[in-house]
């Protein structure tokens, strides 16, 4: 498959360099912007970004690498998101956690993200979602939950069509 | 002729300033060069320097940009206090009050300030390295066993000062990928990386090569180039050099020798007019390896990995270890002589030389020396390949400058080479003295050999020419012989022997006096010392020199 960045795409991609003195400060923004078009961030894409900075691959690579949130495989159209930080560790984050992937036929002792077969669902723990007196907290893909009850975990699990 | 180079080039008189280290008091610059020789406010860890007071440290490295991560040169100081008024404290003695920093500091990278006080030896100094070290080991694999750098480690030396006999970590630790292939001639062990950047500064910062960086995050940390893209820049082994743990080991050597067992001998690069200087670690009469030397004149700490890798030739199986006469195994003493009594009955411009500008001063100068004597021609070879931007040169003959010096080629190199060749096919050279060149491939056919009446060569490795030579003397690498060469830009440096010759092999300097002796009589250079000497005396460029006064990296004469 080959990486193609459609033109309005780069036309934002080129606005948003105009917002930094130094073309590299952009890197992030143009992560996002990649990430959330294409879902995540391929080798082309880290290359392609690298090219447009006049940085090398491996100085786009560092942050892709560093920053959990990019993405540098494909994942489910519904990508479940734990809190596993203290409060919601407390709160019964691990049992909701674990509940998702017995669910979704996933593997709950597997570290890092994992998405279904059917490329429907992904679930992954990550650290605090600022909703710590709610514990335990999740999201699903821009939603967030709170209080999040195995009951209420299936409720959302259903509404995901 | 010459100009004295001091390593560092004198800069205009710089501001000094007084600070004390434990106590003592020293002067120091306000400003010293940094990494690029730019002049920048003098460091805590470099007044420590010249106070002669160890601080240990890990990424501070004095030929590349200050990173600061480490934290293994944290020190305490004070400077003096100041009143409301803005002016110094006085103590009752009437010194200034030193108002002690609350707080430790990087010396690496905090400029010093005048009164400064800098303290190294406190207890709280003292736990601050042992802390920093501890954390460092906490996922170390503690594989010194079988690692290359136990021996040169930073890790291990600082562990005996600062160390810890038992870890007190109990968790497990964290594994990390072990012997990546990271380029063509590195290997990275990222369990012994420390994260000091020293590599990835060196390849961004010097080499110009951003090629290296730090992915993932937290204690999962890892040097790594971008998939795809080997580390191969022809200086990526001065990483290895440059990394204080045994995370970066050159592919060459690894598992090849302990280093305690090498034998190092200063020496010199011979794989192109760079002259990068540098120390030859052998045993055993074996070559293990080539590391830079530092010399500021020349190739600050660094070399090329085409320079540094190419030793083994030296070691080839087919090196020429026997004298020959006519084919048949003879003595230096026998061929020696008869080759002197041919040269002192050959008439006037039919003798001809072509010298290797591979050859060292000494012996082109010698050679020079019997050209004289019997009126005859010479020439060298040329030997080139593509330049890059940092060390190496177009010019791949160690010695160019001497063989012009010494009055054995002209500027231009090679423009005698059609005169021999033609004069031998007229007949009137008779005699063609080769030393380390294969002719046949520079436009003196194996046919045109042929015709001679006598053809004299030395060598060190089999070539069409020696296998047509009716004298062969075989010769030495620079690592088996002392001498010195004149670098491109006139730097005369020595180098010293680090293995024996092999077989009968002689250093032609040694047999070259034996032979110059014998035919013009001249004699007084028993040692390479008065060779040398005799020849500065001679040659107007090197006037003035003495093997001594040369030191460990020479001296920059006009050329
Ligand atoms: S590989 Fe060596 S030089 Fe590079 S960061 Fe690690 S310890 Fe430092
Ligand atoms: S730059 Fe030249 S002298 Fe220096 S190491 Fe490379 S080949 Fe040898
Ligand atoms: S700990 Fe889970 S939201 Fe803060
Ligand atoms: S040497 Fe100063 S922080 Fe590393």
């Amino acid at each position: 498959m080959s990486f193609t960045v459609p033109p309005n795409l780069e036309a934002e991609i080129d606005e948003l360099i105009t917002h930094y003195p130094v073309k590299r400060s952009a890197s992030l923004m143009l992560l996002h912007a990649v990430q959330e078009h294409f879902g995540y961030i391929s080798q082309e894409a880290v290359e392609w970004i690298a090219k447009k900075l006049g940085l090398q691959p491996i100085n786009v690579y560092e942050l892709v690498t560093f920053y959990p949130m990019f993405r540098q495989q494909p994942v489910g159209k519904y990508q479940i998101k734990v809190c596993r930080t203290l409060s919601c560790a407390l709160g019964g984050s691990h049992e909701l956690y674990k509940h998702f992937c017995t669910k979704l036929g996933l593997d709950p002792h597997q570290h890092g993200l994992q998405t279904t077969k059917d490329g429907k669902f992904s679930v992954e723990f990550v650290e605090c979602l600022a909703g710590c007196g709610m514990a335990p907290v999740m999201m699903c893909n821009e939603d967030f939950y709170e209080n999040v009850s195995t009951a209420k975990a299936d409720e959302i699990v259903s509404q995901c069509k | 002729m010459t100009t004295q180079e001091t390593a560092k080039p004198a800069p205009p008189a710089i501001e000094k300033i007084k600070v004390k280290v434990d106590g003592r008091e020293i002067e120091v610059p306000k400003l010293s060069p940094d990494y690029t020789g730019k002049l920048v406010p003098t460091t805590m860890l470099q007044a420590c320097d010249a106070a002669k007071t160890d601080v240990p440290h890990y990424c501070y490295h004095p030929k590349l940009p200050i990173a600061g991560n480490c934290r293994m040169c944290l020190v305490e100081f004070g400077t003096p206090a100041l009143g409301p008024d803005r002016k110094p404290v006085m103590n009752p003695d009437g010194t200034p009050k030193i108002a002690k920093s609350p707080r430790p500091a990087i010396a690496c990278a905090t400029p010093i300030s005048p009164g400064m006080e800098i303290y190294t030896k406190t207890p709280t100094v003292k736990q601050m390295r042992e802390g920093v070290l501890e954390s460092l080991l906490i996922n170390h694999p503690l594989d010194c066993p079988i690692c290359d750098q136990a021996g040169e480690c930073k890790l291990q030396e600082y562990s005996v000062d600062y160390g810890q006999s038992a870890s007190r970590f109990v968790e497990p630790k964290v594994h990390k990928p072990k012997a990546v292939d990271l380029g063509p001639r590195i290997m990275l062990d990222a369990e012994r990386c420390i994260l000091c950047t020293r590599c990835i500064r060196f390849t961004r910062d010097v080499a110009g090569d951003d090629a290296l960086g730090i992915i993932n995050r937290g204690s999962y940390n890892t040097i790594s180039t971008y998939p795809g893209m080997p580390f191969d820049n022809n200086y990526t082994l001065n990483t290895v050099d440059i990394c204080p743990v045994g995370a970066l080991t050159s592919k060459d050597f690894r598992f090849q020798m302990r280093v305690w067992f090498l034998k190092e001998t200063k020496s010199v690069c011979t794989s192109c007019a760079t002259g990068c200087n540098i120390v030859i670690s052998s045993r055993e009469e074996k070559i293990y390896r080539y590391t830079p030397r530092e010399n500021d004149a020349v190739n600050s700490t660094w070399m090329c990995d085409y320079g540094r890798l190419n030793y083994k030739w030296i070691q080839r199986e087919d090196r020429l270890k026997d004298v020959l006469v006519r084919g048949q195994k003879s003595s230096w003493t026998a061929a020696l002589s008869e080759i002197a009594e041919k040269l002192k009955q050959a008439p006037t411009g039919s003798v001809a030389i072509v010298a290797s500008a591979r050859q060292t001063n000494e012996e082109l100068w010698l050679l020079s020396k019997l050209k004289a004597k019997l009126g005859g021609i010479s020439d060298s070879i040329e030997r080139t390949g593509d330049a890059d931007k940092l060390l190496l040169v177009a010019d791949r003959n160690p010695n160019t400058n001497g063989a012009r010096l010494t009055g054995i080629c002209f500027t231009e190199m090679g423009i005698n080479l059609p005169k021999i060749a033609d004069g031998i096919a007229s007949g009137k050279i008779k005699t063609l003295i080769v030393f380390g060149e294969d002719v046949t491939k520079h436009g003196i056919s194996a046919e045109l050999l042929g015709k001679l009446e006598t053809l004299i060569v030395s060598d060190i490795l089999p070539n069409a020419t020696t296998a047509a030579a009716h004298y062969l003397l075989p010769g030495c690498a620079h690592a088996e012989k002392r001498g010195t060469f004149t670098n491109t830009k006139g730097r005369v440096q020595k180098f010293m022997q680090a293995v024996q010759p092999k077989g009968d092999a002689r250093p032609e300097w040694d047999f070259l006096h034996d032979l110059v002796y014998n035919v013009t009589g001249k004699n007084g250079f028993l040692t390479i010392e008065g060779l040398f000497n005799e020849m500065a005396k001679d040659v107007p460029a090197f006037n003035g020199l003495t093997w001594a006064a040369l030191g460990n990296t020479g001296v920059t004469v006009t050329i």
